[in-house]
């Protein structure tokens, strides 16, 4: 049996019945890395000796009784946008390359209560933007299915390192679709829950009105397990909604029968690859089988999302990202001749060019004279945008689609083209402007072995629904997911 | 309006950003181009449309005001460039 192959639900079954212990299970892990991650470069930090130690110490609370959660024992990463107290959080910016958190975000303190591992920190675009993980100041991360490809991103370390077995499951960050798309190009499940339904605490902010932390698994029955541990309200997050959360793991049903779906018929036009669009049309034929009932559906706003996103958060990234001056912490330039021209040289030097990028756009978009055509036509079409959406959630359970217009592409492909690489989006990033909980899983693998992700979007707080829906298009197509590019390494 | 490199050298420093010439250079042309991009929403007729603030049901939220332990100083403070007397220390603003 080879440990990091199996789910993180069966790993914490033979760790509750002691057919594996939780320093065997780490250093399983920990080894895989050190081995296989130099290719990858999935992580940004991997925490050797605190793993070890921490493994020790649930080891011993699960054989004194007191680990009582089903994640127990369970070794997890997470993306380098979220605080880990102790251990540094680099956003991949050099801005914050020495970022050592004197707290740890919401999520972080919940996976620790909740007696998991954690192995390390993981490659991202730069302050989450971007949707390729180039942007990153430190590393390129490889696709495991190709190593001459993209991971996806922003949050392409995590999708990697979980296609990769590289850890039992890892949590991402989605603001405009950078937990989905790299799922989808890393052949894994990944949610970007409701908008509140995940604390915010402890996130480094990019877009605070869209911004969400999600779970990225190996299989849907894993990303139920990662949901119960996340979700929840937070005084700490005055967006986090006040509601009752359910057990996930009490929608893994293999049952979908007389379940709604809508397919938009923008989500099937232009720029969608052939081949993309063909395992598409066959997953639909598959959901029908299983008992759904698929309708085409109109999202006529669909265009306009990409737009209206690029503005809204470059808007908010601008303000947010205000905050790094080289006084409270990270990056100092050296060399500066007073105060104000140490905040630029600062800044000049601590962003990487797509931050920068987006920091003009949005102090643009904001700029007196501009505020009205631009960020509050943007936040006008934001309504708009949800309405549609409400209006085709009146007549159906669930809205489904590709996650991404195409497959991975090489790295260096887009890089240089701004808009090229922002309409990659084209479908993530509608669920974030709505505030909608939106799946990616994997359905299909084009010719080139590269693995194609199919999207169910729901209804706002209704996760549960994805998940079923999820789990039973799963369990009836059974894919054979081994990363090519990787099994050429071992 | 033009987007020039006047805009971007006005806007960069709104931004405190100090920006190097090519860089000037090549945000002006993508400025360009991302904005007559999003321009595309103009398309959409918005008057008596709410603009969102808040995109679940929310109101304002308040708790109540008890005293909580904050984060050590020191703590806070390790992470400061430069730091002394209890403080964030920055060059010289007053003569």
């Amino acid at each position: 049996m080879e440990i990091c192959k199996l789910t993180a639900c069966q790993t914490a079954e033979m760790i509750r019945k002691r057919e594996l212990g939780v320093e065997e299970v780490t250093k399983a892990y920990l080894d895989r890395v050190e081995k296989l991650d130099t290719s990858l470069d999935s992580f940004v930090t991997v925490c050797n000796e605190e793993a070890m130690d921490s493994a020790r110490r649930v080891q011993k609370r699960i054989d004194s009784g007191e680990a009582v959660s089903k994640a127990a024992g369970l070794p997890i990463a997470l993306k380098d946008n979220i605080c880990t107290m102790g251990v540094k959080t680099t956003c991949a910016s050099r801005m914050l390359g020495d970022f050592n958190p004197p707290y740890d975000a919401t999520v972080s303190k919940k996976l620790k209560a909740a007696d998991t591992v954690l192995l390390g920190k993981l490659n991202m675009d730069e302050f989450a933007m971007g949707g390729s993980t180039e942007s990153s100041y430190f590393k390129i991360t490889k696709n495991p299915w190709d190593l001459e490809r993209v991971p996806g991103g922003s949050s392409g370390g995590s999708a990697a390192a979980v296609a990769a077995d590289f850890t039992t499951f890892a949590l991402g960050s989605d603001t405009g679709g950078s937990i989905r798309q790299p799922s989808s190009f890393c052949g894994v499940v990944g949610l970007k829950p409701t908008y509140g339904a995940v604390s915010r605490y402890g996130l480094v902010a990019f877009a605070s009105s869209l911004d969400q932390i999600g779970p990225i698994t190996k299989d849907v029955a894993d990303c139920a397990l990662a949901m119960n541990l996340i979700t929840g309200h937070d005084c700490m997050d005055s967006t986090s909604a006040d509601i009752k959360y359910p057990d996930y793991l009490e929608f893994l049903k293999n049952d979908i029968k007389g379940m709604k779906i809508g397919i938009p018929k923008e989500y099937l036009g232009q720029g969608l690859n052939s081949e993309v669009k063909e395992a598409i049309l066959n997953s639909l034929k598959q959901l029908e089988g299983m008992g759904a009932v698929c309708e085409e559906v109109s999202l006529p706003l669909t265009e306009y999302a990409i737009p209206a996103y690029y503005l809204i958060s470059s808007a908010e990234a601008s303000s947010n990202l205000a905050r790094y001056d080289g006084v409270k912490y990270g990056y100092r330039a050296e060399k500066y001749t007073d105060l104000l021209d140490m905040y630029k040289q600062t800044r000049d030097e601590g962003f990487g060019d797509e931050v920068k990028r987006r920091i003009i756009l949005g102090t643009y978009a904001l700029s007196s004279g501009y505020y009205d055509a631009y960020y509050k036509k943007a936040l006008q079409v934001r309504t708009l945008i949800q309405n549609d959406f409400n209006k085709v959630f009146k007549d159906y359970d669930l809205i489904v689609g590709p996650t991404a217009p195409t497959t991975a592409y090489k790295i260096g492909e887009k890089s240089k083209d701004p808009i090229q690489m922002y309409l990659g989006d084209i479908f993530t990033v509608s669920a974030n402007i709505a505030g909608l909980p939106g799946i990616s899983l994997p359905c299909a693998k084009d010719s080139k072995n590269l693995p194609i992700g199919i999207q169910f979007i729901g209804k706002a707080f209704d996760e549960g629904s994805l998940i079923r829906a999820a789990y039973t298009f799963e369990q009836n197509t059974k894919l054979d997911m081994e990363p090519a590019g990787l099994s050429t390494l071992i | 309006m033009e987007i020039t490199i006047e805009t971007i050298e006005h806007v960069a420093s709104l931004a405190r950003l100090s920006l190097k010439e090519d860089e000037k250079i090549r945000l002006t042309s993508d400025l360009k181009n991302i904005i007559s991009y999003v321009e595309k929403l103009n398309e959409l007729d918005t008057s008596n449309i709410k603009p969102m603030e808040h995109v679940i049901p929310m109101k304002n939220v308040l708790r109540e005001d008890i005293v909580n332990a904050s984060y050590d100083r020191n703590e806070i403070l390790k992470n400061a460039h430069e730091s002394g007397e209890g403080g964030f220390k920055v060059p010289k603003v007053v003569e």
